[in-house]
């Protein structure tokens, strides 16, 4: 199947007062039309960066290469008006932090119905009436008043409806939802991935799911993608990965899972300026070897799986 | 909403009292004899025995202790009557409000030039960070926050009146004669709030907002107009209130400088005659200027503010 998205050596850099900080380092990702692709990772390994980096909407102090093919162009070549132009429409972004993500002067049926009006075309009073029904479609209880409300008057679960219904605003093709479900209680996120679910079913949407949660990514995900200090340590289909890890650092983060026992993995991971050498997982792994310091494993494929590790 | 305006307006008269009963004593402690002071101005200094000062001195009721004069000002005041300028014996209210127009016209002269230059400049200066524009943009409003208002004063009447000879010296009457004492006076305004509008506007940018409202495919025009700079306002409408304060305190160097026939003016004259009746009313209308200005600053802070428009309905 054709890739929808195909992201090639992507590395981001911020260029801080304190170094380069290498937030994603030679990304090779393909993800292919209508399939959702989990992206996971402890906190601060880039899964946020890489999912901004598709869109261009990093501060001015990031610099990114490589290549990000999107139905074929890249987007890394746009210009700033071709850019602008996809965002929204062609790919959206499910933001992160639902608490600061919305802006706090504007009613949040203003935010969403600027995009309706925006993308969809629809006049003011049809945007409105789409707002709510969106809403309604998300399960937030009471969704005229809501829209007449400010952020600050909603719980954080409503803003990630919220956040939602903007994200899906313009019908795109590739939603880049980042940690949909953060902050809900159990009912709820079983609510919200159950609209991301029908919602990429329905419209045949492509997703980018970053996310903790490995029940979320069971449910949800096609394929997963698992990241360690800017890389992608292994890739494959969410059952393999889910069920079968072979990178010692998916199994650790599955074995840290609240589902499966808690267990922490030694140490924790490294700053973005100053990487290890060799595999940057060796300091914590429990099967390191000796050339595992020295040799930096690349990404290697085998039966339908990438995995980063010199033993594989 | 109303109930907050109700405890402004308590708040008010407390400013008001406490910034009177202050200059009612200073003006008592400051070395000179009143009585003789007001003695030379009114009857002139030749033939003046001591029997006249103490003359003077009953009649004007300046032999009773600073509280008793103070409390009897209080009393008269509250009931409208703000007495009589001790030298020219016009009433104090009809002094003031015969040179308030002039102060109001510069103090609104001053606070357009400076908002009208600031805020776009600030704005252009973050949307153009570390461009030339910016570089100047600030080291320009460095200048202004540091350039004490009669120095700017004497350099604008040496550049513009005296070597090109675009504007009067001084002197009161159509718009060329309000250019020099308004850019004087609102200059350090200008540039504090073009440095607040600057930082404030980075800021905003900087948030998680603004980067939902990018990924929607908002043009930059509409991200600013609609998104960033409703928010930017916030600490800068504040700030333009308190230094409203500023403005009117510059009006009183100002208005000496360039001859303005202003409350400011007035209240240097009278200062120096001792003309305690006029320099309580004067300073009593400052004070309720500043204290009606930072009221409107709350309303529309409460306005641009949607948390504090909750908390107080609320
Ligand atoms: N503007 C920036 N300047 C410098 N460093 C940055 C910037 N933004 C992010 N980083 C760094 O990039 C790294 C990756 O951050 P990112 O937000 O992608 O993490 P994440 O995987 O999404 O974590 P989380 O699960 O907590 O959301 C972090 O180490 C962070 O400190
Ligand atoms: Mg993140």
């Amino acid at each position: 199947m054709a890739a929808l998205l195909s992201i090639q050596k992507l590395r981001t850099i911020f260029y801080t007062e304190k170094g380069r900080v290498k937030a994603a380092d030679d990304i090779n990702l393909d993800i292919a039309e209508g399939k959702t692709v989990g992206l996971i990772g402890e906190t601060g390994c880039g899964k946020s960066v890489l999912g901004l980096s598709i869109l261009r909407l990093l501060p001015r102090n990031a610099g990114i290469e490589g290549k990000i093919c999107y139905k074929g162009q890249d987007i890394l070549r746009l210009s700033g008006e071709q850019i602008r132009r996809l965002r929204g429409k062609e790919i959206a972004l499910i933001p992160q932090s639902p608490s600061t993500s919305l802006n706090p002067v504007l009613k949040t049926g203003v935010q969403i119905t600027e995009a309706l009006q925006l993308h969809q075309k629809l006049a003011r009073e049809e945007a409105w009436k789409a707002a709510v029904e969106m809403l309604q479609s998300f399960n937030l209880p009471d969704p005229e008043r809501r829209v007449k409300e400010y952020p600050h008057q909603l719980s954080g679960g409503m803003k990630q409806r919220i956040l939602a219904a903007i994200g899906m605003a313009g019908k795109p093709s590739l939603i880049i939802a980042d940690e949909p479900t953060k902050g809900l209680d159990a009912i709820i996120r079983i609510q919200v991935v159950e609209v991301l679910h029908h919602l990429t079913k329905k419209t045949g949407a492509t997703m980018l799911l970053i996310t903790h949660d490995l029940k979320v990514a069971a449910g949800l995900c096609d394929e997963i993608a698992v990241m360690y200090a800017g890389e992608i340590v292994e890739h494959g289909p969410a059952e393999e990965v889910l069920g079968h890890p072979r990178h010692p650092y998916t199994m650790g983060l599955l074995a840290s899972s609240p589902n499966n026992g808690l267990k922490p993995i030694r140490g924790c991971s490294p700053s973005l300026i100053n990487l290890p050498a060799g595999c940057k997982f060796h300091p914590r792994c429990g099967k390191a070897r000796e050339i595992c310091a020295k040799k930096h494993p690349p990404l290697v494929t085998k039966n339908g799986s990438q995995v980063r590790c010199i033993f594989h | 909403m109303l109930k907050c305006i109700a405890r402004r307006l308590v708040l008010m008269i407390v400013v008001v009292l406490g910034v009177t009963m202050m200059t009612f004593s200073i003006m008592h402690l400051a070395p000179g004899d009143p009585a003789e002071m007001i003695a030379i101005a009114k009857y002139g200094m030749e033939d003046l025995t001591q029997e006249d000062i103490e003359r003077i001195r009953k009649a004007e009721g300046l032999d009773a202790p600073v509280y008793v004069q103070y409390a009897k000002w209080l009393s008269h005041t509250a009931r409208g009557d703000f007495g009589r300028s001790l030298i020219t014996g016009e009433p104090v209210l009809e002094e003031i409000w015969y040179r308030f127009p002039a102060t109001l016209k510069l103090a609104l002269a001053a606070m357009m030039v400076s908002l009208f230059i600031a805020v776009p400049v600030g704005i252009i200066s973050a949307l153009r960070q570390y461009s030339l524009i910016d570089y100047l943009s600030m080291t320009g409003a460095l200048i202004g926050v540091c350039m004490p208002n009669f120095w700017l004063g004497l350099l604008l009447i040496l550049l513009f009146s005296v070597y090109l000879g675009l504007f009067p010296v001084c002197g009161y009457g159509g718009l060329r004669h309000i250019v020099l004492p308004a850019l004087t006076l609102g200059t350090g305004m200008a540039a504090i709030v073009t440095r607040l509008t600057r930082s404030s506007m980075l800021e905003v940018l900087k948030q998680d907002y603004i980067t939902t409202a990018r990924a929607k495919g908002l043009s930059e025009k509409k991200i600013i107009t609609d998104h960033a700079l409703k928010n930017a306002f916030i600490p800068v409408i504040t700030v333009i209130g308190l230094q409203f304060g500023h403005l009117l305190e510059g009006t009183v160097i100002v208005e000496t400088i360039f001859a303005w026939p202003g409350v400011g003016k007035l209240l240097v004259d009278s200062i120096f005659a001792r003309d305690f009746a006029l320099i309580q009313g004067c300073v009593l209308i400052f004070a309720v200027i500043f204290v009606i200005v930072n009221l409107l600053v709350d309303i529309s802070y409460v306005y641009l503010d949607p948390k504090i428009r909750y908390e107080k309905e609320h």
